[in-house]
């Protein structure tokens, strides 16, 4: 904070009220800064011709319209800065405002979690609601996952795909090569994953902060990469096909004479598989949820949160951060394993394509959103982020564009999340949120 | 062993372009102190830009190889250098006091934006160029008949990669600019207090890293006569394993480590496997690092409480 008021430019303050003429000057900079950007790139358009030789046009209309948009738009955008007024106002809720809406922040999540429940009752016929819930909760669970790493602990972890990669080959090979049952291989996908965690951990004990980050991307690089090429295990980028779904104490949901649906006597639907996963992930992800709250009351959650805030401190005070930094990894992994192992059942095929470091990025991107540490929050970045992603499917190539630019426009408007605030674990006479400015983040 | 020179010869050459990338990584890294993820994207934008100029200088009729050369690297440079300082103005700069993870998942999404962007802008596939600079010469004639070469677009890249580092090496030592960023890079505070304008120095910053990043994109055009929008992503990873390998804010320690990543990749390959010659390269990085936790010639760093 500081730093903030020594080294903000004179020209700040004259730029808290810009007249007509600086928002033009600034417009018609940013317009030509973007002619010379997108001259080449977007003006000439190349392409391989039929005799494999390159060839190219010009689309000045194209390069045009977007200097044209930049134009436009940094003109709104200065005008939206002047109505909202300078970043650091600090604006002063009415008390009856706030008692409501902290009223309204504690029934959030029963509220939700109701919700969430009645879902498959409320969209039963609506199947691309069900399968879009599925995939929520399932990076709503990955989320709370890494957020025992990255929000409790506080170690930055960047190739969380990884144990996501592990829990879901696990569970695939475990069946398609012993036929064992999803039920036997779900603890076995989150051992798997969790001693992998374990294995990750021991190189990263002594690192900090950046080389942590490396050093975790590198690992889901490298499991990535070994299931692409290693063929006679995982077919290589072919994948594994033929996943078994889950069965219901045994009884399988198929329209076969012992499946579910003819020994109740009912008619069968392929919803009600649906349905069952949908149960399954509700409540993987209730017991992450359960297991962290829990453990975060534990000496060894507190052992996390200490060592987020101050790793020498921690020392000092004789926690073993070695062990606590591995249990860390391990639980954050177990999770990873678990959602993995759903992931290979409801999809019934996998393949190295769908654990890429976009996937962690993903990933890392909900928790911070959330908040870093709240649950709500994972859960509510979640929801945003899958639901925002599933909007914009119709874009096709430019899905991925507007994932980015979201991205980093959210962390411009909210640098710590959509959630500011979460309840401490540990308090000495009433309970205080604190503002999450005041939690630190890891350095490893 | 003429096997061995001859690989040896690939991976300096390999290492030299990831040694380019791999200043930008360390330079940002220790002034800001942020992984920029968006760099190995513009490395890929620097390699676009020479593609297209070198073709519409071709189709102006230009034939002279190196005055077209000494065009499409400035040109590339200029352009890719005002990617730099724009990524920085609109992702980074506004969450320079922010909390750490901040600003690096502005840079990841500021890399998916690049790497769409450029497939939007010049479609998926894989755009090869015939080679430009042929020809080379024979250093050794082994007995079995296997012949050690060094051609000339690999001299082009080492010798260009050499210039570049002497030179960037006296603007960090020797030139005001230089001597702001290595206060910035000590205390941002104390050096604003002092009269450099660190939001000059950081965007310079930027601007010098992308500016070796499109050289580096060049080079790597020529060198293997293709350019595709995913490639920033591989390299990008690549330079900055070779920049914490050597020790991250350390200029010499990210050349040495860009070096170190080429001959590995290139005598894994070489010997034993290509599938898992990237496998090889991070293992190693895993390794080193358990052993010197800061790399190679990183300085260790003051714990505080």
């Amino acid at each position: 904070m500081d730093g903030r008021s020594v080294s903000a430019p004179p020209a700040a303050q004259t730029s808290r009220t810009p007249g007509a003429a600086f928002i033009l000057k600034k417009a018609l900079i940013s317009a030509f800064v973007a002619l010379v950007l997108f001259s080449l790139m977007i003006g000439v358009r190349t392409e391989a011709g039929p005799q494999g030789q390159l060839v190219y046009w010009t689309r000045f209309d194209d390069l045009a319209i977007m200097v044209a948009a930049v134009f436009g738009g940094s003109i709104l955008v200065e005008l939206l800065r002047r109505w909202w007024g300078p970043v650091d106002t600090v604006r002063v809720v009415p008390p009856s405002v706030q008692s409501a809406l902290s009223l309204a922040g504690r029934l959030v999540a029963p509220v939700l979690l109701v919700f969430t429940f009645l879902v498959p009752v409320l969209f039963y016929n609506e199947r691309y609601i069900l399968d879009l819930a599925i995939l929520v909760l399932t990076y709503v669970m990955l989320g709370w996952g890494l957020n025992v790493v990255v929000g409790l602990a506080g170690l930055l972890d960047l190739g969380y795909v990884a144990f996501y990669a592990v829990g879901a080959y696990s569970y695939a090979l475990l069946a398609t090569n012993f036929g064992l049952s999803f039920w036997i291989c779900l603890p076995l996908a989150g051992i798997l994953a969790a001693f992998w965690g374990v294995l990750l951990g021991f190189p990263v004990l002594r690192l900090r902060g950046d080389y942590l980050a490396i050093v975790t991307l590198a690992f889901g690089e490298i499991i990535r990469l070994v299931l692409i090429n290693w063929q006679t295990l995982t077919g290589g980028p072919n994948g594994v096909t033929g996943i078994p779904r889950p069965t219901l104490f045994g009884i399988p949901l198929t329209p076969a004479d012992d499946g579910l649906a003819a020994l109740l006597g009912i008619e069968f639907s392929p919803t009600h598989r649906i349905v069952f996963l949908f149960y399954i992930i509700l409540a993987l992800a209730l017991l992450t949820n359960w297991v962290t709250i829990r453990l975060r009351r534990l000496p060894l959650g507190r052992a996390w949160e200490a060592l987020r805030e101050d790793e020498v401190a921690c020392r000092a005070l004789g926690i073993n951060t070695t062990t606590t930094k591995l249990t860390a990894f391990a639980t954050g992994a177990l999770f990873g394993g678990l959602a993995g192992a759903f992931f290979a059942t409801r999809q019934g095929f996998i393949s190295p394509e769908s654990f890429t470091f976009h996937e962690s990025a993903l990933v890392l991107a909900i928790v911070v959103l959330g908040g870093m540490g709240s649950q709500l929050g994972v859960a509510l970045a979640a929801l945003a982020m899958i639901g925002g992603f599933e909007l914009f499917r119709g874009l096709d190539q430019y899905r991925m564009l507007v994932f980015g630019m979201a991205m980093v426009l959210l962390m411009i408007w909210r640098p710590r999340g959509l959630v500011g605030h979460r309840a401490p674990t540990v308090f000495l006479k009433r309970s205080q949120t604190i503002s999450s400015d005041l939690v630190k983040e890891g350095h490893g | 062993m003429d096997y061995f020179a001859q690989q040896l010869i690939n991976g300096l050459v390999l290492g030299s372009i990831y040694g380019l990338i791999a200043i930008g990584y360390t330079m940002v890294y220790g002034i800001v102190g942020m992984i920029n993820f968006a760099h190995g994207d513009i490395f890929m934008i620097g390699g676009f830009i020479a593609l297209i100029t070198f073709l519409i200088l071709v189709s102006f009729g230009l034939t002279a190889i190196p005055l077209i050369l000494l065009i499409v690297l400035l040109v590339s440079m200029a352009i890719t250098a005002l990617y730099g300082w724009t990524v920085e103005r609109i992702a980074y700069r506004p969450l320079r006091h922010s909390f750490r993870l901040a600003p690096m998942l502005s840079a990841i999404g500021m890399s998916f934006v690049l790497t769409n962007y450029s497939q939007v802008a010049q479609g998926a596939r894989v755009k090869p160029v015939p080679p430009i600079i042929t020809g080379g010469y024979t250093l050794h004639e082994g007995a079995e008949g296997f012949v050690v070469q060094l051609s000339n677009i690999q001299i082009i890249v080492v010798v260009t990669t050499i210039v570049l580092l002497a030179l960037f090496t006296w603007l960090v030592s020797s030139t005001r600019l230089g001597r702001d960023m290595r206060a910035c890079e000590q205390d941002q505070t104390m050096a604003s207090l002092l009269g450099v304008d660190v939001d000059r120095t950081i965007s310079m910053t930027f601007v010098i890293g992308a500016a070796l990043a499109a050289v580096a994109g060049m080079m790597y055009l020529l060198y293997y006569g293709l350019v595709d929008f995913f490639m920033g992503f591989v390299a990008g990873i690549k330079a900055f394993t070779a920049a914490v390998l050597g020790g991250i804010g350390s200029l010499p320690g990210a050349m040495l480590g860009g070096l170190l990543i080429g001959l590995i990749e290139t005598l894994w390959s070489a010997y034993f496997s290509v599938e898992y010659k990237d496998v090889a390269a991070f293992s190693i990085l895993i390794v080193v690092l358990i052993f010197l936790p800061t790399g190679l010639l990183g300085r260790p760093e003051v714990e505080k409480v």
